[in-house]
């Protein structure tokens, strides 16, 4: 266990992220344009979506099925027991709660692809539909958060509808669905065309991903302060609910069939909270929740958490329950 | 130069709000708006923006009784819950009969 933490926290990716946190700290003036941010992320996601979508062509349905029902499952668990957790044991009102829910129902893509590359460095390659459940994770929590919190508050800022729309469309959604099928349709001749630009294993992927860490850590930094504002409920909830969420995640993955690689990324969707889709989702809809509460935790608490001792964990547990 | 007599109606909003901001104009009675990003801090902190911390400036020139429609309007959807600030002023408009 000492060992792979070592190793993860090793990593660029991890290392990269410290870096990031530190200039904040230090009040370096460094961030990264916001135009690079985004076109980084943008990168990232098309990547996943592209070479999801050339590897699901091999992939038969049978195989995805189990899987894809337990993502689903996932994605109606998490935002309950966050809600549940953070109204009777956290005493957060209605539409605190069901914010903060909303962000940790849905699944943060760094956080996917840092698990992708970790379990791949231990040897244990994750199932190529891994993306596909990726897409499958993102929308619902958010949702159900949202409508919980919208039933129990009896008033909403503007109509779910509205709000369905907005996140369907959004870039993580466009990019990643659209990705897949572009990469499912074109064919594995045109995917090595341009394989050694959007190959999630090749050098230009790994070397954007350092890029876009880092700035996560200025990011990240950036909301440290905040903490004492979070309160000691929030930063308990920010790392023992991915905990819960990522052994459930690690437990019905291999239930349904998925290997220790996909069962650790599947774990680490689970414990993920969304910090891109969520906000401006849950700030349209749920205007009395303090955006200070669920951008801490997510991005200040469990982001962090998951990069740098969550994903090694989630990767014991699967081994674990899968006796290898 | 013949200038008319106009109000400016200036928004800085969190950038989420863009959007239905720029429609709310439009129903009251605005015929454009401009908008420009922003930096700053106020006393409501936290943005749920990607990436987070920045503003939305929202500009619009209009008449009196449509800046007063539009104030109304901010006032009562965005204030209570949103960084939202709305100010006025009179500006010396060229070819101002175009925002009547």
């Amino acid at each position: 266990m000492g060992e792979i933490m070592r190793q993860n926290i090793l990593s660029p990716i991890a290392l990269a992220f410290a870096l990031g946190v530190f200039a904040k700290l230090m009040r370096s003036e460094f961030q990264l344009p916001k135009d690079i941010y985004v076109g980084i992320s943008i990168y990232l996601l098309l990547a996943l979506g592209l070479h999801g979508g050339a590897e699901l062509a091999h992939a038969s349905i049978g195989t995805i099925l189990w899987p894809a029902l337990v993502t689903v499952l996932l994605g109606l668990i998490t935002p309950v027991s966050s809600y549940l957790v953070l109204r009777r044991i956290g005493r957060f009102g209605v539409q605190d709660a069901a914010g903060i829910a909303a962000h940790y129902g849905s699944v943060s893509a760094v956080t996917f692809i840092a698990a992708q590359q970790f379990v791949r460095a231990m040897g244990a390659d994750p199932e190529a539909f891994m993306p596909t459940l990726l897409t499958l994770l993102e929308s619902p929590g958010i949702h159900l958060a949202l409508a919980i919190g919208v039933i129990q508050a009896g008033a909403g800022g503007r109509p779910l509808r509205d709000t369905l729309h907005e996140v369907l469309t959004g870039r993580t959604m466009v990019l990643l669905i659209g990705g897949l099928l572009v990469g499912y349709a074109m064919g594995d001749k045109n995917w090595q065309g341009i394989a050694p630009f959007f190959d999630t294993q090749g050098s230009a992927f790994k070397g954007a991903l350092v890029i876009f860490l880092l700035e996560m850590g200025v990011v990240a930094g950036a909301r440290l302060a905040d903490l004492r504002k979070a309160g000691p409920f929030l930063l308990a909830f920010g790392t023992i609910m991915p905990l819960v969420h990522g052994s459930l995640g690690a437990a019905l993955g291999s239930v349904a069939g998925l290997g220790v690689g996909g069962a650790t990324v599947l774990a680490a969707m689970a414990a993920s909270a969304s910090y891109i889709a969520a906000p401006p989702a849950v700030r349209m809809t749920l205007p009395e929740a303090n955006p200070t509460y669920y951008l801490t935790a997510a991005l200040a608490i469990t982001f962090p958490f998951n990069i740098l001792v969550g994903i090694p964990i989630y990767y014991e547990i699967a081994l674990l329950i899968q006796g290898s | 130069m013949h200038t008319v007599s106009l109000k400016l109606v200036t928004i800085v909003a969190e950038p989420v709000l863009e959007e239905q901001i720029a429609d709310a104009l439009r129903g009251l009675g605005a015929t454009g708006h401009s908008v420009t990003e922003a930096r700053g801090a106020g006393s409501r902190g936290m943005r749920a923006s990607d990436p987070p911390g920045e503003s939305v400036r929202i500009e619009t020139v209009v008449s009196a009784a449509v800046a007063d429609r539009i104030l109304a309007y901010v006032a009562e959807h965005y204030f209570p819950h949103y960084a939202v600030i709305a100010y006025v002023a009179t500006v010396e408009v060229v070819r101002g009969e175009k925002y009547v």
